[in-house]
């Protein structure tokens, strides 16, 4: 039977899915945003291949073919992008000052958290790309001389954050406006975040994805300023 | 063939954007150069947005599974993040809620003043 785990494409890719629907129909049921089902999708897959005993290498052998979409669904953030361009030109200052003011205080956070609890300059620089999309992220560590497994740690667990309690957070801000929603979700969780922003609106998700291309950019070219900070 | 040539489109613009990956320097993704390269053609009529709305609306719709493969792959170097689990996670945590918080409130505070003007603006005319 292990032979056949070891050379199915679909097992994997089974689970994921199943376990997500597993997790939407357990949050409807139960309304707790703990219940997300990207987290709860991923927590069983983990489970099962820990207990089958498949290796993640054997297991992604299969689900690259969904991660495969992923640079396709990016490209298409520009449709409800291009749906809300109006809404974007009108308000066109709270867009460009929002998403710089959180890309600073992403990077002016870190280091001064890195400062207070002991990190070194690798560790720092891992974790100044942590806000971004995973792609940008991993290119920004690596030039700054990071740990990019640890970079791509902290940045899905930002994502899975930011996708379970954005709505959360932005409640206890008071942030209500649609547009600074996604605004949020995309500065501060990425694309990951985007994916639970179009849930809430087609203005969220606009502004989501553009947050995540213009903050990804924004700290491609500011990261290098910070790296000497520490 | 409607959703074959919307698929179409969208994968030969995520085509063109690994192009400008290979070509340009940056540590930036194909995905986001084809998502600014869709914008441009959309706005300029280059595209039609009919034709590529339904298959970019399925895409977007299942997009939160993709990351199912990269939240399993915390599995793979989870021994590498446990040795510095805990001042990264505090800071991981923290810098998501501030970053939210400054995003969020900054452009709310913007829209809401703008929005005075236009107000005080009317009520003076």
């Amino acid at each position: 039977m292990n032979d056949f785990f070891e050379t199915s494409l679909f097992v994997g890719v089974s689970i994921n899915l199943i376990s997500y629907f597993l997790g939407v129909s357990l949050k409807k049921r139960f309304k707790n945003e703990l219940l997300n089902p990207l987290l709860i999708s991923i927590l069983v897959t983990i489970i099962v291949l820990v207990l089958l005993n498949i290796d993640y290498d054997i297991y992604y052998r299969g689900a690259m073919y969904i991660s495969w979409f992923l640079t396709p669904a990016t490209v298409c953030l520009a449709v409800p992008l291009y749906e809300q361009w109006q809404l974007l030109k009108n308000n066109f200052k709270a867009v460009s000052v929002g998403i710089f003011s959180g890309v600073i205080t992403s990077m002016v956070s870190i280091f001064v958290f890195s400062k207070l609890l002991g990190l070194s300059h690798k560790q720092y620089v891992t974790l100044l790309p942590k806000s971004i999309t995973t792609a940008i992220g991993i290119g920004v560590s690596e030039e700054l001389g990071g740990y990019v497994t640890i970079t791509v740690v902290v940045i899905v667990i930002t994502g899975i954050l930011g996708n379970i309690f954005g709505e959360k957070i932005c409640k206890l801000f008071k942030i209500n406006n649609p547009i600074s929603k996604g605004l949020a979700f995309g500065t501060a969780a990425h694309v990951m975040g985007t994916a639970k922003a179009i849930e809430l609106g087609e203005i969220e998700g606009a502004m989501s994805g553009l947050s995540v291309a213009v903050a990804g950019v924004m700290t491609v070219l500011l990261a290098p300023f910070f790296v000497n900070f520490m | 063939m409607k959703y074959l040539k919307q698929f179409t489109i969208i994968l030969g613009v995520s085509f063109v954007g690994e192009l400008f990956k290979y070509i340009l320097p940056f540590p930036i993704p194909a995905s986001i150069y084809g998502m600014v390269l869709m914008l441009i053609l959309l706005l300029t009529g280059i595209i039609k947005v009919e034709d590529v709305k339904d298959v970019s609306g399925f895409l977007i719709e299942i997009m939160p599974i993709m990351f199912v493969p990269a939240g399993v792959g915390l599995m793979a170097s989870w021994s590498e993040f446990a040795k510095v689990i805990i001042p990264m996670s505090i800071i991981t945590v923290v810098v998501l809620i501030l970053v939210m918080a400054v995003t969020g409130k900054t452009s709310q505070m913007i829209i809401n003043v703008s929005k005075d003007k236009k107000e005080g603006k009317k009520k003076s005319e």
